[in-house]
């Protein structure tokens, strides 16, 4: 309890920059995933072949090896970063830190997102086209609503998998919650509890999250008969 | 190809301990996952109570936070319970013990809702049919269910695998000299970070692209004796 009391603050501190880094680099991360599912499913090959490959590189390789290729890699071309002005934000951890999570969670996005659009029944999209509607009308009004509405679950579980992942950042000194848990417990020969408190506050956040989310999901599906509804957020596997 | 100076065999040999781990660590999280599975379905109520609690912890908390409680929190914490009995022990755990249970406690989370899920799929018929012909619960589990649950649990083991696999990147942390550990040295004594890590993520990309084979492989081995639905 001694250990809690003197150690609360800082962990808040650190609970802060986790949820402020998770948020952010989903936001960005859905912004991206967005072009890139749309590059999937479009007819030029040009546009699948570069998402593929993107998508596949992010999903088939360690977040830990996008970190260190990101935030060491980058000092290999300090002279070319350096020349354009950007040195300044790859010398930054915390930029860094972001930049990989969000280019990493923009791969998983954009593959639910697909998933979500290819579910959606080909009828609705019939219907809007024969309706008049153009391409972006579409998008914006039938395709995009309906994609949410069957890709949240998986999305909603992509995103606690996205809290737990800025655990990594600490690695590169982003003194996020396991920042401050190695730091604690480094200086006080605590470990125990201090990687303890951490996990405690990891499972607060996901488990938070999970109940907004699923809280959400009703919503979305108010108009479904329990029957039809998607599998909840949160249950049951993995989804990456 | 770009010149590694003489260190890609520090990379093969990193890979192969990353694949020992992975390995290693796949085989206990299929078998724990099973027997957790099948105390979700069948143990008494405290039982599946603990199971339950194991599986939302696990699930709730970050891989690397968990490798370190391991690696680190429950040695200080024996320590520390030595001392209040005036014992003076100093203790620590060998890296490679301490990743293999770590992914394994983690894992055999995921396999255990993939193969409950599986269990559940089943239709009761089957089961039904095995215990007309007399065939008692063992040898049906045996015989008639695990091979059909094994159909539908393969695509969410394949999954487990390959998020598994990446994970045991997170063991160079603990210095065990696995892909990215020896990649790190490598880009270190080099200076050339971009080149050794991009290295590693090629290795990486190269065990995803077998393993999607064989994943592959597997599914098909497991649907023999099923019709297909030819569109």
């Amino acid at each position: 309890m001694d250990f809690v009391n003197e150690n609360l603050p800082r962990f808040l501190g650190g609970a802060w920059l986790t949820v402020q880094l998770a948020a952010m680099s989903c936001l960005m991360g859905l912004a991206l995933a967005l072009p890139l599912a749309l590059a999937r499913l479009s007819a030029r090959r040009a546009a699948r072949a570069v998402s593929t490959a993107y998508v596949f590189f992010f999903r088939g390789t360690p977040l830990l090896a996008q970190l260190f290729l990101i935030y060491y890699g980058s000092g290999q071309f300090r002279h070319a970063l350096d020349a354009v002005g950007l040195w300044t934000f790859f010398r930054d951890p915390w930029f860094c830190a972001l930049l990989t999570l969000t280019l990493n969670t923009a791969a998983y996005t954009s593959e639910i997102l697909r998933g979500a659009i290819q579910a959606i029944p080909k009828g609705e999209v019939e219907a809007a086209r024969a309706l008049g509607l153009t391409g972006w009308m579409q998008l914006r009004l039938i395709v995009l609503p309906r994609a949410i509405q069957i890709g949240w679950p998986a999305y909603a579980n992509e995103v606690v998998y996205q809290i737990q992942a800025t655990s990594l950042v600490s690695i590169i000194t982003v003194m996020d919650i396991t920042g401050v848990a190695r730091a604690v417990g480094a200086r006080d020969f605590t470990f125990f509890e201090a990687f303890g408190l951490a996990a405690l506050l990891y499972l607060c956040l996901v488990y938070a999250f999970l109940f907004g989310a699923r809280r959400i999901e009703a919503r979305l599906n108010a108009h479904l008969p329990q029957a039809r509804r998607p599998r909840a957020a949160g249950a049951g596997g993995l989804t990456r | 190809m770009p010149d590694l100076q003489g260190y890609g065999w520090l990379l093969i040999d990193g890979l192969m301990l990353t694949l020992g781990v992975a390995v290693a660590s796949m085989i206990g999280a299929l078998g724990v996952g099973l027997l957790a599975a099948m105390g979700k379905l069948f143990a008494p109520r405290a039982g599946r109570f603990l199971i339950e609690a194991y599986t939302t912890f696990v699930r709730g908390v970050p891989e690397l936070v968990l490798l370190l409680l391991i690696y680190y929190g429950v040695p200080t914490l024996i320590q520390n319970v030595a001392a209040g009995f005036g014992l003076d022990w100093s203790l620590s755990i060998n890296p490679f013990a301490a990743g293999i249970g770590t992914l394994t406690l983690i894992y055999a989370a995921f396999a255990c809702e993939v193969f409950r899920a599986a269990y559940l799929a089943l239709p009761p018929g089957q089961r039904e049919a095995a215990y007309a012909l007399g065939l008692n619960r063992g040898i049906t589990f045996r015989k008639v269910e695990l091979p059909q649950m094994m159909r539908h649990a393969l695509p969410g083991l394949g999954n487990v695998w390959m998020v598994l696999v990446k994970a045991t990147a997170l063991i160079s942390i603990i210095q065990l000299p696995e892909l990215m550990r020896n990649a790190d040295i490598a880009a270190r004594s080099t200076r050339q970070p971009f080149t050794f890590f991009f290295a590693a993520c090629l290795l990486y990309l190269g065990i995803t692209l077998v393993s999607m084979w064989g994943q592959a492989r597997l599914e098909r081995w497991a649907a023999r004796g099923t019709l297909e639905a030819r569109s």
